[in-house]
This record gives structure tokens, sequence and C-alpha cells, in this order.
């Protein structure tokens, strides 16, 4: 049983994640890129007397550096969620509301970037010697100390987040609407992960220096199960992060990559700035006046016509 | 046929060297085969007809929880008596007078094989004096 979760289900985990990712990214790669999309936030480059702000020429990028800085607002920061909006009639005013709602952004940040954290102190499983980068961000994360072992900050903030961003999808009508089970699967397992994973660093303590031996053997692939008993609950939080590994490329967490693909996000507004022509036009056969003109000359002249040339 | 292949091999090529990362990082380094030894601290314990307070597999995943229960049953209950659940032996709940100064007396053989291993630091020390620093 340890063989099978401790070695084989991590190995096809990262097989599956490694071939689909770049399988998935081929296929994006061979689909037609469309032309630059105008539509995007801000003031575009045009005339030289519009002048525009430096923040409108990152919402709104003419040159490829400054559509590198929008694409790193998009993924540092989530710039476009910033802009995401709630739509509701207000019983009093009778009339449909848009306000701005910030609380997708928030959760949603602050969900990425602990799961980012949690990622980066994970590594010290995988690491020997361990890089004093990681004490750094450990102690950063557990700097309260509270209980023993340290409780990260980083773990309150990943069960906060990806509660309320479950709960969004129940509560919320709308949003109930258009959830689908994929959009609650990559959420209870990612919870899952999480409390799994808290579960054993809180509560239910495994041999922590057994899992290193097991991680660092797979990771020189010659894998042996230690010796030394490890619990099922680690396991179980093993296997779902497998589970998430080779959902991955499958499921809608590609956004990670996706990303990098949206044409909102990684072309440069230069639709008047430069001429552009259209890459599939051919030569078109054309009939101008003067021409038909020349052609049906003598008939129209019979016809009483006016002509240009007599 | 892909569009911009260049910027997208580049990008395969970023994700690839940053996953791989964990791969090659301890080869680099040449310490990927490195475990914790502590059989020569052990073997002497064992020869020397000594036990741990419970059992080697129960103190290799919760040794923590022990010493964290012993603090608070001390410190705030005055209670000192530790009844083995596994022995049924008597002992002081003491860090530095029963684990440290009778069997585990050199921490680098020891305590620090395995936490510097796995990069903990306890705040044990910070209080605890190590026999013969």
């Amino acid at each position: 049983m340890s063989t099978l979760f401790g070695v084989i289900l991590p190995y096809a985990a990262i097989a599956i994640f490694i071939l689909g990712i770049l399988y998935k990214v081929v296929k994006w790669g061979r689909s037609a890129v469309p032309f630059r999309i105008p539509t995007t936030c801000a003031q575009a480059e045009t005339l030289p007397w519009i002048k525009r702000k430096p923040h409108e020429k990152l919402d709104n990028p003419s040159n490829n550096l400054a559509m590198v800085g929008r694409m790193l607002l998009e993924v540092l920061i989530f710039r476009s969620l910033w802009r995401n909006t709630r739509a509701e009639i207000k019983a009093d005013k009778q009339k449909l509301i848009y306000s701005g709602s910030k609380f997708l952004w928030l959760f949603g940040l602050l969900f990425h970037w602990s799961l980012l954290v949690i990622l980066i102190r994970h590594c010290r499983l995988f690491f020997e010697p361990v890089p004093w980068i990681l004490d750094v961000v450990e102690n950063i994360d557990g700097m309260f100390e509270i209980v023993i072992p340290t409780l990260y900050l980083t773990d309150i903030i990943i069960l906060l987040a990806v509660t309320y961003l479950f709960f969004r999808r129940v509560v919320f009508s709308q949003m109930r609407y258009i959830s689908l089970l994929a959009d609650y699967f990559a959420l209870l397992l990612i919870g899952g992960v999480a409390v799994t994973g808290v579960c054993l660093r809180i509560f239910f303590h495994t041999d922590v220096e057994a899992v290193k031996e097991l991680a660092m053997s797979v990771l020189r692939f010659s894998p042996e199960v230690p010796e030394q008993s490890i619990s099922w609950l680690f396991y179980l939080h093993l296997a779902m992060v497998c589970t998430l590994l080779a959902y991955f490329p499958f499921s809608k967490l590609m956004h990670a990559a996706g990303i990098f693909f949206s044409p909102t996000r990684n072309m440069a507004n230069t639709n008047r700035v430069k001429r552009h022509v259209n890459p599939w036009d051919y030569p078109v056969k054309v009939h101008p006046y003067h021409e038909y003109e020349e052609e049906f000359h003598d008939k129209m002249e019979q016809a009483g016509l006016p002509l240009e040339k007599e | 046929m892909m569009y911009d292949t260049g910027k997208i091999v580049a990008g395969i090529i970023i994700f690839l060297a940053i996953f791989s990362v964990p791969f090659w990082y301890s080869q680099v380094t040449g310490d990927a085969e490195e475990v914790p030894n502590l059989d020569p601290a052990l073997e002497s314990l064992k020869a020397e007809g000594k036990q741990c307070v419970e059992s080697v597999d129960y103190m290799r995943a919760k040794h923590m929880d022990l010493l964290n229960t012993w603090r608070d049953d001390v410190v705030r209950g005055a209670d000192r008596e530790y009844v083995s659940e596994e022995y049924g032996v008597t002992y002081d709940k003491s860090l530095t007078d029963t684990c440290l100064e009778q069997c585990h007396t050199n921490k680098s053989d020891f305590c620090d094989q395995c936490h510097t291993y796995v990069n903990v630091e306890p705040g044990c020390w910070e209080c605890h004096n190590i026999v013969g620093e």
C-alpha cells in the first residue's frame, strides 16, 4: 500500500502533470492568433496630442515592454479582477445598480499567494541541504509562534480564502447557477489538501523525517519506502496532491498557463499606431470604372450615357 | 504548426527548469542520499540496556507532543510524574533531567540529526541547557 501511494501514484501524477501541460500548451500554440483586441481598458495610443497617464500605458500597452508590465500586473496582483463588478436591483431604488465587488479579487489574491508560500515551504522536504531562503520564508510565515509547532499564517489564510471561494458559489444565486461540478471539485480538492496538511502539521503528527526520506528517494529516482511507519493521513494528503497534479492539465486550473495565452493580455494594442495588413489577404481581381468605361465605351455612347472620356 | 513558437518554447523551458529543480538540486549539492544517522547514538544506549519512555515509532513521530504536554503539566499543573503508556514505568517530566541528562547527552549526534534534515528549529534549546555545552 505504501508503495502504491508513496511511489507509484506520485510518479504517475508527475508524469501526467508534465506531459499534460506540454500537450495543452502545444495544442493552444497551434490555434490561430486573433487580431489584436482593441477593447482593453484605458485610452489607446493614438494622436500625439492625446496624452496618456502611466497607468493607462500599462492598462492599454502600445509596445511589448508595457505589455509585459500588464502581464506582470495580471499574474502578480490580478489586475483584471480588480474590475470585477456586481449587478443587482436595489429594492428601495428600483433600478439596476452596478457596483464594484473586490472580495473575489481579495480572496483570490490571498488564496494564490498562500498557495505559493505553502509550496515554497514544502521544499524543505525536497531539498538537501535546505537553502537558507526557506528559513526566511518559514520564519516570516510563522512569525507569531502560536502553538507548537508554529501555526503558519498562510495555513489560516488559505483555509479562510478557500472557504470564501467555495461559499461564494453556494450562497449567491447567480454564482450557483453558473457553477459546475468542475468548479466545486477544484475548490474541494485544494481545500482537502489544505485541511489534511494543517491536521498533519498541528494535530496528528507523523514521522516527518521518514516522509523526507521517502520524498528524497522518489526525487533521485531510486524510490524506497522507509521502514519507519508513516501515517495514513499523510498518504491521504499525498494522494490528494497527486490527484490535483494529474487533474491540473485537463481542468480550469490550467489558467496558470492559459493566462499567458490570453489575447487581451499578451498583445500590445497597436491597432492605430501601426498598419496591420490582413495576413490572409489575396490579390483580388478588380474592375475599376475607367476600365469598365473602356470596355463598354461604344455601347454606352450609343445608349447616350454620359462618359468621362470622349 | 505553432504560432509564436519561440515565445512558447521559452515559456516551456522556464516551466521545466523551475519544476525540475527538486530533482537535480540535491544531486548537485551531493547530498541526495544523505539521511540522518541515529545508529551510533541508539546502539550505545541499547548496549547500556536503556529504553525510551515510549516506543521508538511513537517517539519518532510525536516526541514534540509529549514534551509539549509535559511542559504544560509541569508549568501549569505542577504535575511531575509521567507513567509510560508502553512500559508502565514512572519518569520525571523533564527534558533536561530525564531525556538529555540520562540518555541523549549529545545533541548533535541525536536531536540535530533529524532536526537539521527536515529543517526544524525547536525552541527547546532557548531555555534547556545542553549537557557539555
